[in-house]
């Protein structure tokens, strides 16, 4: 209906006009047609136990106008344009020439404000409000931030499509849960103290060396197909930690899972614990300032990591290997262990993400490693731009950010309900910001690459050169 | 005459039923442009895919000699490891560049395997060590060399896909020379070229391999860069070899003008003056 074809005789041809009225009409048309049945009547119960139907006039029209309206402006405003024309929601002028000015220092002003975070959070919020704010938002943000990191090596520079990437915050996890619990008392007590600092390197390399057994096979695949296989890769990992119940604890997950401790000194109320030895007053915050100060060393590990590994000849390869891979084999170039490469690496990282999270959690169980979970990280990293390290962190903050937001807005439960539960339009939410995005900014919120040398001038390179790779 | 740089040996590739090559036998000396010519689809691209490890070939040998009098196999190396053990480099005759990397970036990517032991397989290198930083520069400074030399040192920092047709097919030769190759496999590098390009680039091509050590094998469809450069000429027809030889004895033996310079250059124009007028008057009939 929109894309009306062209027909060779323009004169006869109804104005854009009068085809945008015509098309919002049919489809309120439409609208009526389906509503009629669907939302004329509603049936209740009356006190005798009979069915009643209560009928709804003004709500088939309300909704029969939304789409009229809604439809004209889409045909008037978006549909059937130009071809070359300017983008629909063009960024204002202001808007960009604050944002150049503000550019180059944006990196030190937004890392001095998330090293400030917690410190102005307890400022506010007292010990006991800023609990909620140090932990639903900057913990679980910055965990998103450091997973966006990770899978930004194995998509936004290597190009190879990765939908398992939560498999190996699993493994992360897992390793560190199952020997925090199980290994390390059963060998070495006295280590228990010490337990997240050892396993931390042990996670990651655990979770780099799935990386690698599953890498091998799978990086033959290209594009879609090795989409498809990580996500089987993902959904088997989950399935196994399921039924492998012995191993896993299966549904039940594996809890009491030790907490880490400030290098040794434990977060407790006893005489030896942090609060103690400091001569503070015990209280829960400390451990979740202390928490979010670990994520934030570890986040900014990966982002120094990718920094320079992108000015190596293994990141260039690998961003080499995204351009076009015929030609890197031309060159002499390993595709095969590149590929290992960029998938291990990012795992590792993930790995760490993983054994974070269950020392912040002390517990976990296969819930929290579902597709969505690689669903949303794969979300932040292509709205954030692919390869963008800043991109990622502003999605990070907008899309996790924004959902812890959404429940702590109270008045959406007055408008729309006592159970009303924001966090399960998430998805919903999601798909919106991907939608508009993509009318916006198709290539995401960062939309260059910045060259890893040059010669006499750093240019950055529009984004519309730079290819997305096939896998 | 000294053992050859490359040695094909009954060569043949098929693809199904389809006999791509078939039992080519040829050489390409050292210190020489050998050409490898013959009409559309007589195999020449598919030779060159055999000889740089893109196809296995279905039958044959390629015998590459080293400058130490080592013998390679070409056609048992993997892939990557022709490029990097046995020094043969090539372009593509449908440009592959990494268009969002600038041209700087496609030379450095170029010499990945030395950069990468310099750096340590990348440990080294994280920690910023001054070896891989020595080796990086050097990088540069032989990245720079080409980019002179090619001409494109003013557009060093911008993005590949950015730069018209005729420096990209020069980039991409700086960019296979970066490799420091035996070997220089060129798919139709005049391809596309104004007449003054094309000139500038018999002299490249000429100074690569008088220069650099580097010996050059050649497709090209262009007979006039064909028969100015190269000291020795290969005709392909159907897959078959149909001759060889220097560019004058080939030029004038009959089999090669009847399957590929068969059409003398006035019957040319006539076929052209008559496609015209044959477009002419169908588009006075659709008025
Ligand atoms: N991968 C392939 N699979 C099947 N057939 C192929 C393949 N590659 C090449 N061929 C066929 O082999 C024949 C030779 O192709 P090739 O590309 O080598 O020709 P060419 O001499 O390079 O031609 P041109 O001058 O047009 O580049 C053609 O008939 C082509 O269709
Ligand atoms: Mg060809």
């Amino acid at each position: 209906m929109a894309h009306a074809t062209h027909d060779a005789k323009p004169a006869s041809q109804p104005t854009r006009v009068e085809r945008a009225f015509k098309d919002a009409f049919i489809a309120a048309l439409v609208m009526l047609g389906l509503s009629v049945p669907i939302l004329a009547l509603r049936t209740e119960q009356n006190m005798s136990n009979e069915v009643i139907l209560i009928p709804r006039p003004w709500l088939v029209v309300i909704c029969c106008l939304i789409v009229f309206v809604g439809r004209l402006l889409l045909g008037l405003f978006v549909f059937n344009r130009a071809p070359g024309a300017k983008p629909l929601v063009e960024t204002p002028t202001a808007v960009k020439t604050a944002w150049a000015k503000f550019a180059p220092y944006a990196a030190q002003v937004g890392l001095g404000a998330i090293i400030a975070y917690p410190l102005v959070a307890l400022y506010l919020g007292g010990p006991q409000g800023a609990i909620k704010w140090i932990d639903n938002f900057g913990i679980q943000i910055l965990i998103y931030i450091m997973l966006g990191w990770g899978l930004n090596i194995v998509v936004g520079l290597a190009g190879l499509l990765d939908l398992g990437y939560v498999a190996f915050y699993a493994v992360g996890a897992y390793s560190y849960a199952l020997i925090a619990t199980k290994v390390i008392p059963a060998t070495y007590p006295d280590l228990g103290v010490w337990a997240f600092w050892i396993c931390l390197p042990i996670s990651g390399i655990l979770a780099a060396m799935w990386g690698v057994i599953l890498g091998f096979p799978v990086l033959r695949l290209r594009g879609d197909y090795l989409a498809i296989v990580t996500l089987a890769f993902g959904e088997i990992i989950r399935l196994v930690l399921i039924n492998w119940v012995d191993f896993s604890g299966g549904y039940a997950g594996l809890s009491s899972i030790p907490r880490p401790s400030f290098f040794g000194i434990p977060f407790n109320a006893s005489e030896t614990g942090f609060a103690a030895r400091f001569g503070l007053e015990f209280s829960p915050i400390y451990r979740t300032v202390f928490l979010y100060y670990v994520i934030l060393v570890l986040a900014l590990v990966t982002a120094f990591v990718t920094i320079r590994l992108r000015r190596l000849p293994v990141g260039r390869a690998w961003e080499a290997l995204r351009e076009d891979e015929i030609a890197c084999r031309s060159l002499g170039i390993n595709t095969v262990s590149t590929k290992l490469t960029a998938f291990s690496t990012g795992a590792l990282f993930g790995g760490f993400a993983g054994a974070f999270f269950a020392a912040r959690q002390g517990f976990i169980s296969p819930e929290s490693f579902v597709f969505l979970e690689s669903a949303q990280i794969l979300a932040i990293v292509v709205l954030g731009g692919m390869g963008s390290l800043f991109g990622v962190v502003v999605a990070s903050i907008a899309l996790v950010g924004g959902i812890e937001i959404l429940r702590e807005l109270d008045f959406l439960k007055a408008i729309f309900g006592a159970s009303f539960d924001p966090t399960q339009y998430r998805m919903l939410i999601f798909g919106l910001a991907m939608v508009l995005m993509m009318l916006w900014k198709p290539r995401g919120l960062i939309s260059h690459r910045e060259p890893t040398v040059f010669l006499k001038e750093r240019k950055s390179i529009s984004s519309s050169l730079v290819q997305e790779g096939h896998g | 005459m000294s053992t050859p740089l490359l040695k094909v040996d009954h060569l043949t590739m098929r693809f199904g039923g389809l006999t791509a090559v078939g039992d080519l036998s040829f050489e390409a000396q050292a210190g020489q442009i050998t050409a490898l010519i013959g009409p559309n689809g007589a195999g020449k691209t598919t030779v060159f895919n055999c000889i740089t490890g893109f196809y296995k070939p279905t039958e044959g040998m390629i015998t590459l000699t080293q400058p130490d009098g080592k013998k390679l196999l070409l056609e048992r190396l993997p892939g990557h490891d022709i490029n990097w053990k046995g020094r043969v480099a090539r372009t593509f005759q449908n440009i592959r560049l990494f268009g969002g990397m600038t041209l700087l970036e496609n030379l450095l990517v170029a010499q990945h395997n030395v950069l990468m032991n310099a750096s340590g397989l990348s440990i080294l290198g994280i920690f910023g060590a001054p070896s891989y930083k020595r080796a990086e520069k050097e990088a540069i400074e032989l990245a720079e060399y080409w980019l002179e030399k090619t001409g494109l040192i003013a557009r060093a920092d911008d993005a590949a896909a950015d730069l018209p047709y005729g420096d990209q097919r020069r980039l991409e030769i700086a960019r296979a020379m970066c490799t420091k190759p035996l070997l220089l496999c060129l798919d139709e590098p005049a391809a596309g070229l104004n007449p003054r390009e094309s000139l500038l680039l018999n002299d490249l091509l000429i100074s690569i391999c008088r220069d650099h050590n580097t010996s050059i094998l050649l497709i090209e469809h262009d007979m006039s860069v064909v028969m100015q450069i190269s000291d020795h000429v290969v005709v392909l027809d159907y897959g078959r070899k149909i001759a060889d030889g220097p560019p004058e004895a080939v030029k004038n033996d009959p089999k090669v003008i009847a399957a590929y310079l068969g059409v003398e250059d006035d019957e040319v124009e006539k076929t052209e003056a008559e496609i015209a007028a044959i477009a002419a008057q169908a588009k006075g009939d659709a008025r």
